[in-house]
């Protein structure tokens, strides 16, 4: 694999980490009161709030670091620092846990949700997509992929919704919402494996129902342009099968900048995600986000900011990284 | 004289369109002895490409074949399922496409390829006889054996395009058709090109159909010559004869048109434009602009008929031809 | 005449999808008058009732009449889209078409720009820039933050397109003939990008009605208008779900979907359009 190629994605990455933080820190300086958080901090020592321990020595700690008598650069050197260090801070609404703590309980839910639901989605969509531009496909299988393609722009927590209501509500098959059921502790057993995956089941279905349909739509217009290339007539001139020709020439073609499509998204599927969460309650960063916003906790919105950027950043590399592995035009490219 | 490989009678095939059939091909009519190179010229839009790929049943819609036999060693190749006909096509009877860059499956290797071809018909080989198969198919073509384990954005255009005749004989095929094989190389790489194609046709004891508008390469490699226009096969005949007396108008504009080494002349065209295929002018299709058009040119079609032994034309003009 | 006919029957879905719009229109032009529009506000009707003859919707925790709810909080969602959707493309065309044009150095800025911002979920930049300021957030300015990360894909878009059209044979004629770069421009370039622009214009739009309903969902919408996400939101905060209160969340859910089924069926029936060759898969 050419190496300018890896140094590439990789300075691309480090940029996107880069402005990503930077624009954390400096979006919310261009409010007009100048520096919300101090605002917040200040109110709540002034008030009281529920945990007034060690929320002076808080405010102070944030002073000397961001406070309006350091200069800006300062200030940014700091904030820089600390992000490196993975050190967001305290969360306010929830002192003395830190955001990190917070944070990391819950990631794996969150990566859990995701993953499988995107492979799924992706999985089932390109097949569905590749088979709906493949002319010897059925006629049965353009009406029954129909509604699943309409269901394409839908947001996923939209859709959610409607599951949540009818599944969850209206026949009580599957529950209302959270990870597991209400009380339980987090052993490794059977029960609390099957529990998590009961509860996962329509946060999940949502995303992947709503998935199938973008992803074959745009599998379909990419198996449709294959479909045109002079190596599928010339695979058919040899006599193969129409089952080798679909596999192996068409799809394994489309495939590719379908590939890059994923990687383009990753951003999209990640938000519409957290949005899902926090329909469904779901313990993941979306509901910590959720209730971050709602309950003004600056340090913590951030945090989760922080981790999404880096998330999503993480992903499109590794992406970027795979795909010279299934298209050799990059892989062995001539100086 | 033995049965003639390949028998065409009345091939039609109709490009369906909103504002009614395209006729891109008509009652095309030919024989291909074994062994025997023919070559069939045209413009662009002349219905040559349509008519090999509707030898091959490849036809894509809109485009529909209307009505014709192909008969190949007796076998309608019309008549048969679409399974059977998988079966033929690259075993017994193969294409060579034009030298476009883009034939081969980018993220294959070339010996992929190969394996790919000849398992689709023949399951029965090894991976060793494979290999040695394949080693001996690309040494025929003049490439080293190093070839099959790159890819094919590693090849250059006359390599690519060796590739393609390799694959089109792998499998000894009775039938080649070569559409414009060397049309985009550069003279020196098409000359090799044609030497390969020609030298392999010959060991393999195959018939060639060699489809372009070089009437100089024609006449260096073809035994016998087709002249389409408008959708219909016009003259047939030996290429020598064909060149040294046209019978039809049309082709002796054509050759009027290519310039000689040895006089100096004016360049000269030929004054109008093709017909449209969509509202063909009922009558010869040629008669707009044929110098010789008489009376009837213009409302009765002229059949392909054989004037001379051997010579076709679809010409009332030389239908007693002088010798 | 007739083979305008004969195309559109095989393309029925911009003709679906247009007329869908057109229906809305009317809603919204002729609905103010037979609705009573001030009913939307909090404190008008009675609270939690459910729907009758005299509220065919029924009405929320808050007391806001939900059908005149429907009403405004469709149109006030719809502008947000559009206008972030139109600023998008403006500004996301303009960019496309420098860099692509132009090349070199400015090309290189403009597409890194684009990756990078492409990339960084948009989300999450407008949690940040949203939950600050989110007192004083309303439909203009969720607007104009919504636009903000809304250039990116029309800009890669139009950019593509233009270095496509750049080598094609046609412009190169037309500067041979004498014609000036803005008189390529306006004269062979645009009318060959519209098809690409009108699609553009319905995922932005699209894509800006995903951002801002996915925002207004979170809290982080206009406090004092009842756009379609911000009922989603009420909804939520208030538990309408869980006590069946399907009147409530039902109808933004149904326009919201109805606005998207819309924006799709043009958006295919323009793709059709644009590429031929799909046509022939049916």
């Amino acid at each position: 694999m050419s190496s300018r190629y890896i140094v590439r994605r990789v300075l691309l990455f480090l940029l996107v980490i880069w402005v990503g933080t930077s624009l954390i820190f400096f979006l919310p300086r261009l409010a007009p009161d100048r520096d919300p958080v101090a605002q917040r901090l200040g109110n709540l020592a002034a008030t009281g709030g529920i945990n007034t321990e060690g929320l002076d020595e808080m405010v102070e700690a944030y002073r000397a670091k961001f406070g309006l008598d350091q200069p800006l650069w300062k200030q940014y050197l700091n904030y820089m620092f600390d992000m490196l260090r993975f050190d967001f801070n305290y969360s306010i609404a929830m002192y003395p846990a830190t955001v990190f703590e917070i944070v990391m309980r819950a990631v794996p839910w969150t990566v859990g949700l995701l993953l499988v639901s995107t492979l799924l989605a992706f999985a089932i969509g390109s097949l569905v997509g590749a088979l709906l531009g493949w002319p010897r496909t059925p006629r049965v299988m353009h009406w029954v992929a129909t509604p699943f393609l309409m269901m394409s722009s839908v947001p996923y927590y939209i859709l959610g919704l409607v599951m949540m209501y009818v599944f969850a509500f209206k026949f009580k098959w599957l529950p209302l919402g959270g990870g597991s059921q209400y009380g339980t502790v987090p052993t490794l057993t059977w029960q609390y494996v099957w529990d998590v995956l009961h509860h996962a089941i329509l946060p999940a279905a949502s995303m992947v129902v709503a998935g199938v349909g973008f992803w074959a739509l745009s599998m379909r217009g990419m198996m449709v342009t294959t479909l045109g290339e002079d190596y599928v007539m010339l695979a058919e001139a040899r006599g193969l099968s129409p089952r080798r020709i679909f596999f192996r020439y068409a799809m394994r073609n489309a495939i590719l900048p379908q590939t890059t499509g994923l990687a383009l998204s990753a951003g999209t599927i990640l938000s519409g995600s957290l949005l899902v969460e926090v329909i469904f309650r779901y313990p993941g960063m979306g509901s910590v986000l959720y209730r971050a916003i709602t309950g003004f906790d600056y340090f913590m919105i951030y945090g989760v900011v922080f981790f999404v950027i880096l998330a999503v950043g993480a992903a499109t590399l590794l992406l970027d990284l795979i795909y010279p592995l299934l298209d050799p035009r990059i892989r062995y490219s001539r100086k | 004289m033995s049965a003639p490989v390949l028998q065409v009678r009345n091939l039609c095939v109709h490009y369906e369109t909103d504002a009614g059939p395209v006729k891109a091909a008509e009652n095309v009519t030919f024989d291909l002895a074994r062994s025997e190179r023919m070559g069939l010229v045209g413009e662009s839009g002349s219905g040559k490409s349509t008519t090999v790929l509707a030898l091959l049943r490849m036809v894509t819609p809109p485009g529909r074949i209307r009505g014709g036999q192909v008969l190949l060693d007796g076998a309608d190749l019309m008549a048969l399922s679409p399974e059977q006909m998988r079966r033929m096509r690259g075993s017994a009877i193969s294409l060579i496409p034009q030298a476009a860059m883009n034939s081969l499956n980018p993220v294959m290797r070339v010996r992929d390829h190969f394996y790919d071809t000849i398992l689709a018909h023949d399951r029965t080989m090894s991976r060793a006889q494979l290999a040695a198969h394949t080693g001996e198919l690309v040494e025929a073509v003049g490439l080293r054996p190093n070839v099959l384990r790159m890819y094919p954005h590693e090849l250059s255009g006359g390599m690519k395009q060796r590739v393609c005749i390799a694959m089109g004989i792998c499998l000894r095929p009775k039938v080649i058709i070569a559409d414009e094989p060397t049309s985009a190389l550069d003279v020196v790489v098409q000359r090799q090109v044609m030497e390969t194609l020609g030298r392999i046709q010959r060991q393999l004891e195959a018939s060639i159909i060699l489809v372009g508008h070089d009437m100089g390469l024609m006449a260096q490699f073809v035994d016998k010559i087709g002249i389409m226009y408008a959708g219909r096969l016009v003259e047939l005949g030996p290429v020598t004869e064909v060149f040294g007396l046209p019978l039809h108008p049309y082709t002796r504009l054509l050759i009027n048109t290519l310039p000689s080494l040895d006089a100096k002349a004016v360049f000269k065209g030929i004054p109008g434009q093709t017909p449209s295929l969509l509202n063909a002018p009922a009558g010869c299709a040629f008669h707009e602009r044929c110098p010789d058009a008489v009376g009837d040119c213009w409302k009765a079609q002229h059949v392909l008929t054989e004037v001379l032994p051997g010579r076709w034309v679809a010409c009332p003009c030389h239908a007693g031809a002088a010798a | 005449m007739s083979r305008s006919w004969g195309y559109v029957r095989r393309n029925p879905l911009l003709l679906v999808g247009v007329a869908m719009f057109i229906l809305l229109l009317l809603f919204w032009l002729i609905g103010p008058q037979v609705i009573d529009v001030t009913r939307a506000r909090p404190i008008s009707a009675m609270a939690d009732q459910r729907p009758s003859a005299e509220m065919p919707l029924g009405s929320d925790s808050v007391g806001r009449e939900l059908l005149p709810n429907l009403l405004v909080g469709s149109l006030y969602t719809f502008e947000i889209g559009l206008t972030a959707g139109l600023i998008g493309l403006v500004v996301g065309t303009i960019l496309g078409f420098i860099a692509g044009y132009f090349g070199g150095v400015i090309d290189s800025f403009i597409s890194t720009a684009a990756d990078v911002a492409l990339t960084i979920p948009a989300l999450a930049v407008l949690v940040v820039i949203a939950s600050v300021i989110k007192e004083v957030l309303n439909v203009r300015n969720l607007a104009l933050i919504v636009a903000a990360l809304s250039w990116m894909r029309p800009a890669r878009t139009i950019r593509s397109q233009v270095l496509s059209m750049r080598e094609r044979s046609y412009v190169e004629i037309a500067r041979l003939s004498g014609m000036n770069d803005w008189q390529i421009i306006v004269q062979e370039l645009l009318p060959n990008l519209l098809p690409y622009l009108a699609a553009t214009l319905v995922g932005a739009v699209a894509g800006a009605l995903l951002a801002a309903i996915g925002l207004e969902a979170m809290g982080l919408g206009p406090q004092t208008e009842p756009t379609l996400g911000m009922t989603i939101f009420w909804c939520n905060y208030y538990g309408a779900l869980l006590r069946g209160m399907w009147w409530w969340w039902a109808p933004p859910i149904v326009a919201i979907l109805y606005v998207f089924a819309a924006l799709f069926a043009i958006s295919s029936g323009l793709d059709e359009l644009a590429n031929p060759r799909l046509r022939r898969a049916r």
